[in-house]
């Protein structure tokens, strides 16, 4: 095998590909070729490194240079330069908000500073479409230990000591519910991924998937040797085409090296497993659902008892894991179980990835202990709120969870501290708001989400989150009264007691943690038919304001229902009837004299 | 060639022969850097990095890093290429001919013995 | 694309075909009818009813279920604007907009030269570029309103 001097990394992940990592690597690869360098120089495409507002990201190594958003046109000064001179290219280097600095390698960055990765280790390091190099960084050893030196009960017990619990939202511990489907018997038994990742504002397991294929066929085959499994399935969003398509690759390559079939490693261990895609239905991510849709039929949620572990998919016993807890078991057992449990707070182990979105400087996946702050994520990882703007809330957990304020900020992020604040750990989605951001508006955008996917099954949800819906619409567009508000409040419990699955018992959070916190903003909609964040159409209110205004005219040239009027001797003015408040005047006027109010 | 995993042992030998694959992406124990700023180049830079690379491989050494830097501004010295091996610092040698740049990977990275005759400067 | 509808009925026929003895069948023949016909027509359902022996309602029951399927004839091109709560707070409303007033449809409708249809997504998974669209199967990042006009141009 020939030795590269030079491996250079491009990240082919959804979010840079839709930045352009496609050409870059295409142009890449012929500026290497065109140089007479690709006998030295090895260009990999490799999954997603969680920082994906940067991207497109391309690495190179052995020095381990981090690049920004390079586009396919600098790749000829990128090779030029670093590949052939090794001088690295300082513009396109990444750069500290803070100071302008430039940043060269990969591991001084900030946002990787206080990341421990273990479900991400081999994101945007490896290329995912070889197994070859999965192997390499000790993949399918976990495997191998727990078929060649252990017994199944010695395998759940593993995972018991680490206490890894569902990534997924729930947080059951996972070696617990290993060892229900365990104990149930029959010769055939199934375990799933739930790869349905519906949660707005989360993307950890399509970039798990896309970025490290091998790790979760590794973590179910795992647990399919533990609870006495021979088939399993994963059930993948169909919005997520190239996580299909690095699964497929992955699971023809683990076939093809034997990993994956009958008498695996000579153990007599057989498994296969297949792909479904889902059809695009949030209530699918609830287990009983999902097991209906791989079935064929409407995923509606089926009361519980009784448990998948004892009859799940097809009627048998079934264990379920999201894609994350998939992608931790193999470290789990190649480590030991003390190991993943020396990580993390009392009750909540080891680590978890977080999608860091909305108004920070860094998005993107961070990996971090279990107890760390949500200052330490927001603000050291994150760097803070983008344009310097004022904190104001974070979404936490999705559509189920709910929004903490500045007084959380030093809370240590675990299962518990979450849901003991009103939000929930869910499947980790972090959206962080300024002061922009109306609180009824986000609670309204969540309703929307959660009444549009009610599988219709149970009347508290179907009719309880359309009614909230509706209330909260009403307050939004000014027409509110002080006792929708106790109405909402009747109407949130109910709808959590009452519910048949989690999407409903968890629908009316958002609302719920809101009022808790916010209430003011509510009583503001109504009392004073304002929206403190300007953000709620119906109350705003353009105005021009005379002494500023030049009677240039732009904004009644552009005002698309002609509702501004004025001259050139006369300060133009708006007919707040006819406004339809679309903001045009506001962007276009380019003497700031209108004000949004 | 079948890559057929059947045992334990056919798996850790995969992952043996594969570790190759992934040890560009770290450091290394040594690294080899060769000055390619234009004066390097023109004075026959390319030819001594591709003689680094084919010792290296004729050896079966795959844990020696082997990177390029800009001109060091001792461009009468050219090519120049700085050894960093553990214990013995980082030596720089000048007027490198691709044999001597063989003769430095026999001696320095695999013996332990600095060239001395083409050492032109010293640092920890 | 459009069939005759005796080309349905062979062409769903065709795809039904490998599933009769298996379980499990219905929604991947109902994602691959839609890929060959574009939508689920009337005589697919039936056809499929038929060879697998079970209810029409039921079929109906499962494509009108997931927001994956349709049942009416769509448009060259499928413009999703990402509704998602990292996009929604970055401005994705005004994106949509954007899209709505260029297209002049609402969502859920295909233009009359069937060349867009627009289409509700709850999340594309790519908040780290909020705002986000997709065209077809191409995403589109960090958008402003005024990017939209230039995106729907290289759409024919």
């Amino acid at each position: 095998m020939p030795i590269f001097r030079s491996h250079i990394l491009v990240c082919g992940g959804t979010g840079c590909s839709s930045s352009g990592s496609q050409d870059v690597q295409k142009v890449l690869r012929d500026e290497i070729a065109k140089r007479n360098l690709d006998k030295e120089i090895l260009v990999v495409q490799t999954g997603c490194h969680g920082m994906c507002e940067m991207g497109p990201i391309v690495v190179v190594y052995p020095e381990g240079t981090f690049y920004c958003r390079v586009q396919a046109s600098d790749v000829p000064e990128l090779v030029g330069e670093h590949i052939v001179k090794g001088r690295p290219v300082q513009r396109l280097l990444y750069s500290v908000p803070e100071d302008a600095s430039r940043v060269p390698f990969y591991k001084d960055i900030p946002f990787y500073g206080k990341q421990h990765r273990i479900a991400l280790k081999n994101c945007g390091y490896i290329n995912p479409d070889n197994i070859e190099e999965y192997i390499a960084r000790g993949g399918y050893e976990g495997l191998g230990k727990a078929l060649t030196s252990m017994t199944s009960a010695q395998v759940i017990d593993e995972v018991k000591a680490s206490g890894l619990r569902g990534r997924g939202g729930g947080g059951f511990p996972t070696g617990l519910k290993w060892s229900f489907a365990a104990k149930s018997p029959g010769p055939k038994k199934y375990v799933i991924c739930n790869a349905d990742e519906g949660d707005p504002g989360a993307f950890m397991d399509r970039s798990l998937i896309e970025g490290d294929p091998h790790a979760i066929i590794e973590g179910m085959m795992i647990g399919a040797y533990a609870i006495g499994a021979d088939e399993g399935y994963v059930y993948c969003r169909a919005e997520y085409p190239l996580a299909i398509e690095r699964l497929k690759t992955a699971i023809a390559q683990a076939e093809e090296f034997g990993l994956m079939g009958t008498d695996v490693l000579g153990t007599g261990f057989n498994f296969t497993l297949h792909i479904k895609e889902g059809a695009g239905a949030f209530v699918c991510g609830e287990e009983t659902a999902l097991m209906g849709s791989i079935e064929g039929r409407r995923g509606m949620p089926m009361p519980r008892p009784p448990f998948p572990a004892v009859h799940g998919l097809w009627g048998k016993p079934t264990n379920i894991n999201n894609v994350e807890t998939w992608a931790n078991v193999a470290q789990i057992i190649v480590n030991g179980g003390a190991w993943y449990a020396s990580m993390g707070t009392e009750k909540s182990k080891g680590t978890k990835v977080f999608a860091l979105t909305g108004k920070v400087k860094h998005t993107g996946l961070v990996e971090v202990p279990m107890g760390i702050t949500l200052r330490e994520i927001i603000f050291d990882i994150g760097g803070g709120i983008l344009n310097d703007r004022k904190f104001k809330a974070v979404q936490i957990g999705g559509p189920s969870g709910g929004c903490l304020t500045e007084e959380h900020l030093d809370l240590p992020v675990s299962y518990e501290s979450l849901t003991g604040a009103g939000a929930i750990m869910g499947s980790g989605g972090m959206v962080v708001m300024d002061e922009d951001n109306c609180m009824v508006d986000v609670a309204k955008f969540f309703l929307e989400f959660t009444q549009r996917e009610s599988c219709g099954k149970c009347v508290p949800c179907r009719e309880g989150t359309k009614h909230m819906l509706l209330l909260l619409e009403k307050i939004t567009s000014g027409r509110g009264t002080m006792e929708d508000i106790s109405t909402l409040e009747q109407l949130a419990e109910m709808v959590r007691e009452m519910s048949l699955c989690g999407l409903g018992q968890t629908a009316p959070n958002p609302v719920i943690t809101t009022l808790r916190y916010f209430r003011d903003e509510y009583e503001a909609h109504i009392r004073d038919k304002r929206c403190p964040s300007h953000a709620c159409t119906a109350l705003l209110r353009y105005e021009i304001d005379p002494e500023t205004c030049k009677r240039c005219g732009l904004c009644a040239k552009n005002c698309p229902v002609s509702c501004i009027s004025g001259s050139r001797q006369e300060p133009y003015r708006i007919d707040q009837e006819k406004c339809i408040r679309c903001g045009t005047c506001f962007q276009k006027c380019p003497f700031g004299a209108i004000g949004k109010n | 060639m079948t890559n057929k995993i059947r045992t334990l042992d056919d798996l850790r030998r995969i992952r043996e022969a594969s570790t190759d694959l992934t040890s560009a992406r770290s450091k290394g124990r040594a690294s080899i850097v060769v000055g390619m700023g234009t004066c390097g180049i023109a004075a026959g830079a390319r030819e001594v990095m591709t003689a680094a690379l084919q010792e290296l491989e004729k050896r079966n050494i795959h844990d020696v890093s082997v990177t390029t830097t800009g001109c060091i501004g001792m461009c009468q010295q050219e090519p120049l290429v700085d050894v960093i091996a553990p214990g013995m610092g980082r030596i720089t040698y000048g007027l490198v001919t691709p044999e001597d740049m063989a003769a430095i990977v026999a001696e320095h990275i695999v013996n332990g013995h600095i060239v001395e005759r083409l050492v032109i400067g010293r640092a920890d | 694309m459009s069939f005759s509808a005796q080309e349905m009925v062979e062409k769903t026929r065709k795809i039904v075909a490998p599933w009769k003895e298996k379980k499990g069948g219905l929604i991947p023949i109902l994602q691959e009818v839609q890929k060959e016909l574009g939508y689920i027509s009337t005589e697919a359902m039936e056809t499929i009813s038929k060879e697998l022996k079970i209810p029409k309602s039921e079929i109906y029951g499962v494509a009108t279920f997931y927001a994956q399927f349709h049942l009416k004839p769509r448009g060259r091109h499928v413009v999703r604007v990402c509704r998602g709560t990292a996009c929604h707070v970055r401005g994705s409303l005004a994106v949509l907009e954007k899209v709505k007033e260029i297209t002049g449809i609402q969502e859920n409708e295909t233009t009359d030269d069937l060349r867009f249809t627009i289409e509700p997504v709850a999340c594309l998974g790519a908040c780290g570029l909020a705002p986000v669209m997709m065209v077809d199967s191409q995403t589109f990042g960090r958008l402003v309103p005024g990017k939209v006009q230039g995106i729907l141009d290289t759409f024919r």
